[in-house]
Formats: structure tokens, sequence, C-alpha cells
């Protein structure tokens, strides 16, 4: 029993916890690719960047002198979605919208992407430097500890209070996008401008409202997972980089496109990572005991090392790309 | 007063035009067909009037407006919808999910036109909640139709509505539309089945690369011996 606690703690609560950081991040990415109809390549930094705007925002709050239940980089995380959002349509406005307007092809708009994403992180580096921050030096990080006495365990269930608000607010925000996406006007819209753009506007369709709402959407979920996975680990300007593998192989594992997909691939990917680097020897183990001679536990059982932890995306993407291109919701393939 | 009248209309997709001087008039209660070999300029004509390539010269008024260049997001408000040939269902959403989109423009509640359009179209009715892509090539085109309807126009554009169907379904298509122009919606539709939409057409256009060969009603243009040696197969 006190094993399958310690998976959960160690392999299931990170595994859900990263798979939230990722199913957030993919489905930006894939809402941009359905109806932009290119791969935005800065989503990573506009994670990092909205991690940011959090971190400045509960530091001015912590400044002030004041306190809550929840961690501050929760707390203002409504006002950083916001600005996350704001800023993310500015980018659009600045950069990507003349490009559409002379009809550029995706990979230049990717292209463009790369050179948003550089600038960001020069931008983001000048302000706040290359160290790493902490979101609870002047607070405490809370862990919740569930004890499982009555299941017949020893340790307790640990979560900490970010971990426990991602997964709860990813959870409410799939749920938003469902109804968003199957009830609204807007959310319908949203839809068939990804399944037939020409159409759509032949229908009537506002397709620059849509645009907009698409930015709006992306920027507001991309500041959440940033925010919680700087409030799991740490703050560092070079977040995106280890994120933005993971996001895009989640976003085509899911079918480009696809928001559900997204979700799904997040967490397939999330899960992946998580159990590739565990180190299975605990489990085995309990059954040293009853192995013959010639066979030896080795003392760390991970399928690969935790530095390596890219391989693991980087091996799921090339192989949807080669097996099944389309992903699992079977979106766009280019 | 025509409900759309387009003159000496040049244009096309880049340098070189398509259209080279058309002329087109139709009024409220017309269903006009446009005929002509391939290459004539025929779907290109309601691409130009739909705002979907550039005019360069000539005019297009429709409702005593000039919208020459107009886009289609302006158009529909208008009172103008179009039907195009192809990938004209949205195929990943349900039946009735396409026709709320044919809606979007509408602030009110439409759901006394969505029910016309389940009327005019029983099929569309009993299959609401299934996919577009999952019906049929007739069935789409009810769909396709719907849509259109939906945001009560005053002018239908069709392009080529019975390219690819069963000659049941293309009888069928010609009298649902013969349905719609009775409640009171112009009709301009492009047709390769020329003879069939003819018989239908209250006024007909000949084109031929990118101009006008002969204009005249349905009927006339059927009984011309030129017309019907040239482009009716005799």
């Amino acid at each position: 029993m006190d094993i399958i606690v310690f998976i959960i703690n160690k392999a299931v609560i990170t595994g859900l916890v990263i798979g939230s950081v990722y199913a957030l991040g993919a489905v930006g990415v894939t809402l941009i690719a359905g109806i932009l109809r290119f791969s935005h390549f800065a989503h990573g930094d506009v994670m990092t960047m909205g991690a940011f705007f959090s971190f400045v925002l509960a530091a001015f709050f912590a400044g002030l002198g004041l306190h809550w239940p929840i961690a501050s980089g929760i707390v203002v995380l409504p006002v950083s979605m916001a600005a996350t959002a704001l800023v993310l349509y500015g980018f659009d406005i600045a950069f990507y919208a003349p490009l559409r307007r002379r009809g550029a092809r995706p990979i230049t708009l990717l292209i463009a992407s790369i050179g948003v994403t550089m600038m960001l992180q020069g931008v983001l580096r000048l302000f706040a430097g290359t160290q790493s921050y902490s979101f609870f030096q002047n607070e405490p990080k809370l862990l919740y500890r569930i004890d499982l006495g009555w299941l017949g365990a020893t340790r307790p269930l640990t979560l900490t209070q970010p971990q426990a608000f991602m997964i709860g607010l990813t959870l409410v925000c799939c749920i938003a996008l469902a109804l968003f996406l199957t009830r609204s006007r807007l959310g319908k819209a949203m839809r068939a401008m990804s399944d037939n753009p020409s159409l759509a506007q032949v229908s009537g369709i506002n397709t620059q409202l849509v645009v907009r709402m698409t930015w709006l959407i992306s920027g507001a979920l991309a500041c959440l997972a940033g925010t919680m996975l700087a409030l799991d680990v740490q703050l560092k300007p070079d977040l995106a980089f280890n994120i933005i593998l993971p996001i895009f192989a989640a976003a085509v594992v899911g079918g480009l496109g696809q928001p559900y997909g997204a979700i799904a691939g997040g967490f397939l990917v999330g899960f992946a990572e998580t159990l590739s680097v565990f180190d299975w020897s605990v489990v085995t183990k309990p059954f040293n005991a009853y192995l013959p001679d010639f066979i030896v536990n080795a003392p760390n059982l991970a399928l690969v090392p935790t530095e390596y932890k890219l391989v693991v995306s980087f091996v799921i993407l090339v192989a949807v790309l080669l097996s099944r291109p389309t992903g699992i919701f079977k979106g766009v393939s280019t | 007063m025509p409900i759309i009248e387009v003159k000496d209309v040049v244009g096309g997709y880049g340098a070189v035009p398509i259209l080279n001087g058309v002329n087109i008039a139709i009024e409220q209660s017309d269903i006009g067909v446009i005929v002509g070999p391939n290459g004539a300029g025929k779907s290109t004509t309601l691409k130009a009037i739909f705002g979907l390539l550039r005019v360069t010269s000539g005019n297009i008024v429709f409702d005593g407006q000039e919208i020459a260049n107009w886009l289609p997001d302006k158009l529909v408000p208008m009172g103008l919808s179009f039907v195009p040939q192809e990938k004209n269902v949205f195929t990943s959403m349900t039946v009735e999910e396409n026709l709320e989109m044919g809606a979007f423009i509408r602030r009110d509640d439409f759901s006394d036109t969505l029910e016309e359009v389940y009327g005019m179209f029983p099929v569309l009715k009993e299959k609401r909640r299934q996919l577009a892509g999952e019906l049929s090539g007739g069935q789409r085109q009810m769909v396709a139709m719907g849509r259109a309807l939906m945001s009560k126009p005053k002018l239908l554009m069709l392009d080529e509505p019975s390219a690819g169907l069963s000659p049941r379904f293309v009888l069928e298509i010609f009298e649902k539309i013969v349905t719609v122009n009775k409640a009171g919606v112009a009709i301009l539709m492009v047709e390769q089945n020329a003879r069939q939409a003819l018989a239908f057409a209250t006024r007909g256009f000949v084109l031929t690369q990118g101009q006008n060969r002969f204009t005249g009603t349905g009927a006339e243009l059927i009984a011309d011996p030129e017309v019907a040696k040239s482009f009716l197969g005799g």
C-alpha cells in the first residue's frame, strides 16, 4: 500500500500537474494552428512571459503587505491572464497580421514566430536577468497531507497547494472551453473557421472577431499554464525552452486544430515523460527476495535519465509524425 | 429596379482578367441562370459579385448600392447569400450547427427561420444532429442551401448546384430552388446542366470568354437554334 501511495505521489500527481501544463499550452497552440493555420513557436515564451507577469504582480502585492490564504501567484492570475491575452493580441497586430495581409505563407508566419520568441527571450532577460526566482520567498508553499491510514498506508498522500489548484483550474478550463465551443455562437464560429475558413467567410462570419478571440484565449491559457509551472518548480527565463517541444508534441499527437486532442495529448505526453523518468526500482524492490540469484535488481530502473526528459517528447513527436500525422483526433496535417 | 446589376465588369484572379465586360441584370422575382462553356467566366462572375476576387473596372449594384470589391461579411447582412460549388458545408459540424452558422449575422431569434428551412428540406430535420460530412452529396447540397437561406437573403447565388448529383437529385434541387424563388428570393445561378436549368429560368445569360453572348428568357434561349447548336447539344 505504501508503494502505491509513493507511486501516486511521485508519478500520478506529477503526471497530472505536468500534463495539465502541457494540455493548456497545447490548446493554445492548436487553436492558433487550426484557425490561423501556422505553428506558433513563440508560445513557450508567451507562457514564460505570463509567469513573469504573475510574479511581478505577486511581488507587488507582497510589497504592499497583503497576504491571503491562497498563494499570491494564484490570486493574481485573473489579472496576469488578461494582461498576457492582450499582449499576445498586440503581437498579432504588430507582427503576424501585417504578414497575413500580404498573403504570407504559413512557413513565413512560423519563422516570424521564431523571431518573436527570440525577442521575448531577450526582453525577459533584459528586465529579469538570467537567475531563477521563487514565488515562495516571502510566503510558505502550503502542503496538503491526506492521511491514508484507513487504507493501510503509513505514508500520507502529499500535494502542494499550487499542484492542487493546477489540477482543479485545468479541469475548470477544460469544461469551460468545451461549453464555449459547443454552446456559444462565437465558439461555434471558431470551430467553423477551423473547419473551412473560406466557407466561414462566405457565411458572413466575422473572421476578425474569431481571430481576436483565438489570440485572447490562447494567451490567457498560456499565462495560466506558465504561472502554475513556475509555482510548482521555479521561475526562470528559460522555462520556455523545456516546454515548447512537449507542447507541440502534445498538439500534434492530439491532432493539430482539435482542442480536445490537445488536452488528451497534453496528458499523454505529461504521463509519458513522468513515467519514463520514474525510478521503477522502488516498485520492484519488495520483490527482490523472490528473485532467483542470477537476476539482479538494478539500482535505478528509470527508462530515461531525468536530464534527457525532452527525448520523450521528441520520440513521441517523431513517432506520431511518421505513423499518423493527423493525430488521434484527425486534425490538419500541414 | 433590378435587384442586382453587373455592368461591364472586368476582373479576375491575377494579372489576366477572366471577365472582359460582363453584363447581368435580374429583378427580385427572377430566376437567373448563367450558362456557357468551360472557362467562360460563369463561376467567376458570381465570385466577383460576392467579393471573392478583384474587380478592376465596371459596376456591381445590389439593391441600389454599389458593392464592387466589398467583402463577404459586409454583403451577407445586406441580403446577399452564396452557395459555393465545392466544400460548401462544415463537415465536422452537425447539420443544425451548419444552419446556425448561416444565421451568424443575425442577432434576433432565428428559430422560425430554422423551422422554415426544415419545412423546405424535411430530411435535414431528420438528420439535424448528424455530422454534415456523413451525408450524401444531395443531402449536403441541401445543407449548403439551407445554410445560405438562414440569413434571409434577398438574392441567393448558387454555383453549379447540380454538380456531381444523381439525375433524381438534380430535379429535386431545381424544384427546391423554384420553391425558394416563389417565397420571394431572387435566384442567380451558374449551371453546367444548361438545358435543364434554362427550363426553369426566367432570365438566361450565355457567356463565352468572359463576355455575354446571348441573353433572353429561359424559354427563348432553349428555342433559339443558334444557342441550341452551340451550347445545348442540338
